[in-house]
């Protein structure tokens, strides 16, 4: 609906259901509220971001609920109200892009705008395709084009409508960090004149960081935080969160006692006797937790460590060094199978081979607690 | 040669209705979510299996001037429709339905949905999102539907038979003139009729394989 008053808050409140056989069947419930600049959508894959999206863009109904962009109610179950698709103004960038393959990078744009007169239509689309740099594709067909340039061309078609919201759904992926970042300067460029809420969904954490704004963390159809994205995701609640978060190491434990005047409990990790102290939780002794633990922040030694403020040293032993890029997975059994990251200076320094003894470091509050 | 003619007036008939009509049924058919969906694509493909003598029995009752489209025929035109060549291109339109109904549900189906959604979010109601996204991304599936309701128009037999009989010029059409050649012992006419049957149905399913391997596409292949 075109609204006089320009839309630049989105709330949306969604329940969905999904039925189906067993496992399969899913209800989407959250409320969210995304204000102008780029709302980070993060989760692991059948979280409900992708569900969200087409609720938000009318292309799925909700059982119930209510989304409103500045003062265009799109949807409202209690009234009866559901906007549908093509007059929502909302734009959205689809994971596959979704480019029409029988038409040209300029035709694609130009989609869009088809209750315009001809030589504005043109100069939109022409405008658009500058802005995005694309302009020399201009009359090629979207197999002609390469992945980030098509990319590029999808933006600049959704873009190109004025709209109110805009939807990306992962619209970035398998892209070099660097086009990426450059993408995505572009498009804050083009955002800083018009001051829309975007909603952008990615389940990489690498995205997260780089686009390094609000994020909202969804798992299993529910949001489980929001915030900055260090709150959100260097202390994930969840443990597909953690795992999507990029927490190698998961471990259940059992609660041994809390010592609720340090802010701490010891847990004892799996079947094993190595037991070590995490933040206090919301826990008994006795209860069955999960600790997640980065494989980044554990210290690795070649001698027992003394003098540390640290409070959890393990011994154990190399069970195997791979070498992925500049980082090196080394996998640590100390009863319990630590990952463990370090880097190809440090396994030459300290002559790290699989068989030889270490001790882990662990500083508490590297250890988080997930559900 | 006047059988030949009439046969290619009749298929190309057939073949520019199914077109028209079939459309919408197809859309629907691809794209509906009603559980009953069943029930329509039963009856769309029920001229594949019926024997042709069946269907043209039926339509030729129908078309009687006591059956409902014979009566309605007459209050409109003043005439029957049994034994004419409206009556045959009617029982024939029945006959080759799903000949051109398969070919389009197969390929609006094919159709990435996410191109439609798509379609939607830029704006685009049903109308426009079919005109401009989904027929020229289905256009082998329409040449397909046309050549083939065309070709297999050329071909019938048992419908003709039962619906239009056997008048010159107006429902003798080429393969009942073969069958009444080779009644009266001409063999070398039928034969000649028959070679150039061969001949065009060779052809046309020459072009619908071509069309379907993509042979020629208006934009490049994938």
């Amino acid at each position: 609906m075109a609204g006089e008053v320009k839309a630049t808050i989105l709330t949306a409140r969604i329940r969905k259901e999904r039925r189906g056989a067993g496992a399969s069947s899913f209800i989407l419930d959250v409320s969210i509220e995304a204000s102008p600049g780029i709302t980070i959508l993060f989760g692991p894959s059948g979280a409900g971001k992708s569900t969200l999206l087409d609720s938000v863009a009318g292309l799925a109904r909700p059982d119930e609920g209510r989304i409103v962009a500045g003062s265009d109610v799109l949807f409202d179950s209690a009234r009866g109200i559901d906007v549908p698709a093509p007059k929502r103004r909302t734009a959205y960038v689809f994971q596959t892009l979704a480019l029409f393959p029988h038409l040209s990078a300029e035709e694609n744009v130009s989609y869009g705008l088809m209750d315009l007169r001809e030589e504005e239509r043109q100069e939109r689309a022409e405008a658009i395709l500058r802005a995005f740099r694309v302009e020399k594709l201009r009359k090629q067909r979207p197999a002609e084009i390469s992945g980030g340039e098509k990319q590029r061309i999808a933006l600049a078609r959704s873009l190109v409508t004025e709209p109110g919201v805009l939807l990306l759904d992962e619209p970035l992926t398998g892209l070099d960090a660097e086009l990426k970042a450059a993408i995505v300067d572009d498009l804050r460029a083009w955002n800083a004149a018009k001051g829309i809420p975007i909603l952008y969904v990615t389940h990489s954490r690498e995205e997260v960081d780089a686009l390094g704004e609000r994020v909202i963390a969804l798992d299993n159809g529910r949001v489980v935080s929001a915030g900055a994205p260090m709150d959100v995701l260097d202390a994930p609640r969840r443990k597909k969160l953690a795992q999507a978060a990029g927490f190698e190491n998961i471990l259940s434990a059992t609660v041994l006692d809390l010592r609720g005047a340090d802010g701490v409990m010891r847990v004892r990790l799996g079947e094993s006797a190595c037991e070590i102290e995490v933040p206090l939780g919301y826990a008994a002794a006795g209860n069955r937790v999960q600790v997640a633990v980065r494989a980044g922040d554990i210290l690795l030694a070649t001698e027992r460590p003394h003098g540390l403020s640290a409070r959890n040293v393990m011994d154990g032993r190399i069970i195997s060094l791979e070498q992925r890029g500049t980082t090196v997975i080394a996998r640590v059994d100390c009863e319990v199978i630590f990952v463990v990251h370090v880097t190809p200076g440090a396994v030459r320094a300290l002559e790290l081979t699989a068989g030889r003894r270490v001790w882990l470091v662990l500083k508490t509050h590297s250890c988080h607690l997930v559900e | 040669m006047e059988a030949l003619w009439l046969s290619m007036k009749l298929a190309a008939w057939v073949a520019a209705i199914l077109l028209v009509i079939g459309m919408p049924v197809a859309y629907w058919l691809a794209y509906s979510n009603w559980r009953g969906k069943f029930l329509l694509e039963s009856l769309v493909a029920l001229p594949l299996v019926l024997p042709p003598t069946v269907l043209g029995f039926y339509a030729l009752v129908a078309m009687g001037p006591r059956g409902p489209l014979g009566k309605l025929w007459i209050a409109l035109f003043g005439h029957g429709l049994a034994f004419t060549f409206s009556g045959l291109i009617l029982a024939s339109v029945l006959y080759s339905f799903p000949f051109a109904v398969q070919p389009l549900v197969a390929s609006f189906e094919g159709v990435d949905r996410r191109l439609l959604d798509a379609s939607a979010v830029l704006g685009a109601g049903s109308s426009r999102t079919f005109c401009r996204v989904i027929l020229p991304l289905s256009l082998p599936g329409v040449v397909t539907a046309a050549v083939l309701s065309f070709a297999h128009t050329l071909g019938e037999f048992g419908v003709v038979l039962m619906v239009g009989g056997n008048l010159a010029g107006v429902t003798r059409t080429v393969s009942i003139d073969i069958y009444d050649r080779v009644q009266s012992l001409e063999y070398g006419e039928a034969n000649r009729m028959a070679l150039v049957l061969l001949a065009i149905s060779f052809s046309v399913l020459c072009v619908v394989y071509a069309v379907n391997r993509r042979v020629w596409t208006p934009w490049p292949a994938k």
